[in-house]
């Protein structure tokens, strides 16, 4: 009986609590920095795309919304040929941005992508392709990889030494 | 004017304003539990989300009215307008401040007494024309709930009859002039209240539709107006008993400079929180639970009210 | 008020033939409600209100509503419908027809020996009722209240034993 009389006048004295409901529209929460929303397709320093269409995150997605195509241009340098990402059926798990070797694919902290036609939700690569360099600013891929590409040679990455001839009997 | 016509314009003036506060109900109750729950309710639709009201009437009227085809359709149409009849024709009595009054019954509290244990049959009879089992069950429970509650209902308030010796509400109201019968039958407005909310089977005493354990009881078959009438029934019970209180246990319209009228408004929109506010607070107790606190507890405390009442007033006299 | 007597009295009659031939167990139940509230409003013309709230509440309002409950917890179907038709063939109306008849006859009889039947108007209230039950009729009273206590008991023992029962079993086991 006192019990239920406590809890009356707790509940009573909430009436006069602040509110926690965030009215949305006008005002909105406050989404951490690695909040888990719309995907997006960063670029390098140097503004090339990123993405070198390896295929990790098309194959790691679970709900297989990812489709891409590789190519690769004249200097050898692979980019996607399309890359589309259907949001009707992404969970925004996030195993693409953990599977992807060159942290082109990043998630952003926005959740505001509602639409009135499904087809709508089918983002292609000049939808997801942003500006600039996403949550890993400074790091270029081509600058790190070994890899030998136009305008680069073996042993010119950054932190890379030298290629050894190993035909070479000279230390 | 002729008195048959001001009586009828009175009768209608109170119906108007009974189904109108019901529907306001609606809103309010949202408000409020919002509020106590550190939420907002609703505030979108209109000036303070006042036009909800609005949208949920025209859904409700608006939605398929569907009679399911397995249930005992003459009485399943029956049930709701029961509920809204007995409720609405138990205002007839309460008398709300000096002359607006729609009749002047002699057994008055008899009567609402009698209105609210025909209010039984449309629970009842909803939940077994529906013949589903959840319905069923709903319908079981509340026959046996309103049954054992009104028990306690009538004894708690013989207190106040034998104090006031009349069962006229009006002359009950008169008889509190010095003295709110609240105070010296403090226990008959506790088992009261309590009653009450069994009565209107409004959360902590909605077992007949508990949704969690029954979807929705009684009415989990019903839809479009036909489940209005029985959204807008509880609601409608709610402010009957609210106002049932008043006249009875806290002086009806008597009270100091403001006019008779807005002290049973003040009186009777208190009561009405404090229903919000029992819901908001009370969790649900477990059906035998309920049964049994009515019997063994509220059934020997009420006896003993009436009692003791019966034995103070013969060694006064 | 003479007027609303005989539709009352009318009302209550078909509503109570209604309900002796239905073969739907819970539509007989409603006709006898309504046929119930008839008879309070019968109560009420003839100025005796209370006694017609008391009808109200506990007839209607409590005993039909156990019959009710019964019934629903019966989950009577087609094949009760059919069964109660069975028992119901039209040779057992011979009997309870001329019985009521012979009433019907002597009723007749006894307005026309009183001539024209004059409805009391006086009205009996509450008090007045009270008064009553508790001076000249108080042995009724008792003796009814002494019935109501050993139906009571009886129910609580009948449920003590069963109780028990179940307790001790459960602990054997």
């Amino acid at each position: 009986m006192l019990s239920h009389i406590r809890s009356l006048a707790l509940v009573f004295r909430h009436l006069f609590r602040k509110n926690i409901t965030i009215q949305y529209p006008e005002e909105k929460a406050r989404l951490s920095p690695r909040y888990r929303g719309r995907i997006i397709l960063s670029r390098d320093p140097d503004g090339g795309e990123r993405c070198v269409g390896c295929q990790l995150c098309a194959v790691v997605c679970p709900v297989d919304c990812i489709a891409l195509q590789a190519a690769e241009d004249e200097n050898g340098r692979r980019f996607p040929e399309f890359f589309r990402i259907n949001f009707s059926r992404c969970i925004y798990c996030g195993l693409c941005e953990d599977a992807c070797p060159t942290y082109a694919i990043q998630l952003t902290p926005d959740v505001e992508m509602a639409e009135y036609d499904r087809p709508n939700l089918v983002y292609e690569k000049e939808d997801l392709l942003i500006s600039g360099e996403g949550k890993y600013p400074g790091y270029n891929y081509y600058k790190v990889a070994g890899l030998s590409i136009g305008g680069k040679d073996k042993g010119e990455a950054e932190n890379e030494s030298p290629p050894i001839n190993p035909k070479d009997l000279m230390p | 004017m002729s008195p048959t016509f001001q009586n009828i314009l009175i009768a209608a003036l109170i119906l108007f304003c009974m189904l109108n506060m019901a529907a306001l109900m609606i809103w309010i109750e949202r408000r409020l539990l919002a509020l106590m729950q550190d939420r907002l309710g609703p505030n979108r639709a209109g000036p303070f989300g006042l036009l909800v009201i609005l949208a949920d009437m025209i859904k409700i009227f608006t939605k398929e009215d569907w009679i399911p085809p397995f249930s005992d359709k003459v009485v399943f149409v029956l049930a709701p307008a029961i509920i809204m009849a007995t409720t609405l024709l138990s205002f007839a009595v309460i008398p709300f401040a000096p002359g607006i009054q729609v009749i002047d019954l002699n057994i008055g509290l008899l009567y609402v007494l009698a209105m609210s244990s025909i209010g039984i049959y449309s629970i009842v009879l909803a939940g077994w024309a529906s013949n589903s089992k959840y319905s069923l069950l709903g319908g079981l429970r509340m026959s046996a709930q309103m049954f054992s509650y009104e028990v306690f209902m009538g004894l708690s308030l013989l207190g106040v009859v034998a104090m006031a010796g009349t069962f006229n509400l009006r002359e009950i109201v008169d008889s509190q002039q010095r003295l709110w019968f609240v105070v010296p039958q403090f226990l008959g407005f506790v088992i009261f209240m309590i009653a009450g909310l069994a009565e209107t089977h409004r959360l902590p005493a909605d077992m007949p539709e508990a949704e969690s354990e029954l979807i929705a009881g009684y009415h989990a078959e019903y839809s479009g107006m036909k489940f209005g009438m029985f959204f807008v029934g509880e609601y409608v019970g709610v402010i009957l008993i609210s106002s049932l209180m008043v006249v009875l246990f806290f002086g009806g319209w008597h009270g100091p400079f403001l006019p008779p009228l807005v002290w049973f408004a003040l009186k009777l929109g208190a009561f009405l929180f404090f229903f919000i506010l029992c819901r908001a607070a009370m969790p649900r107790p477990r059906y035998d639970q309920f049964m049994a606190l009515g019997w063994k507890v509220l059934l020997p405390l009420s006896l003993l009210n009436v009692l003791v009442t019966g034995a103070i007033i013969l060694a006064n006299t | 008020m003479i007027n609303l007597f005989y539709i009352a009295a009318l009302v209550a009659i078909i509503a109570t033939v209604l309900a002796i031939t239905r073969h739907h167990a819970v539509h007989a139940l409603l006709y006898l409600i309504v046929s119930l509230l008839a008879v309070a409003l019968v109560f009420f013309t003839l100025g005796a209100p209370f006694v017609a709230a008391l009808e109200v509440i506990i007839y209607a309002g409590a005993i039909l509503v156990l019959f009710l409950f019964v019934m629903m917890m019966l989950n009577l179907g087609q094949d009760a419908k059919e069964q109660e038709r069975e028992w119901q063939p039209l040779r057992i109306w011979i009997g309870p027809a001329l019985l009521s008849c012979i009433l019907l006859a002597l009723i007749i009889h006894a307005i026309m020996g009183e001539g024209s039947a004059s409805v009391v108007t006086e009205e009996v209230g509450p008090k007045a009722v009270g008064s009553l039950l508790f001076g000249p009729y108080m042995i009724a009273a008792e003796l009814g209240a002494f019935l109501l206590m050993a139906g009571v008991v009886g129910a609580s023992h009948l449920r003590r034993r069963e109780f028990q029962s179940e307790i001790t079993g459960k602990e054997e086991s």
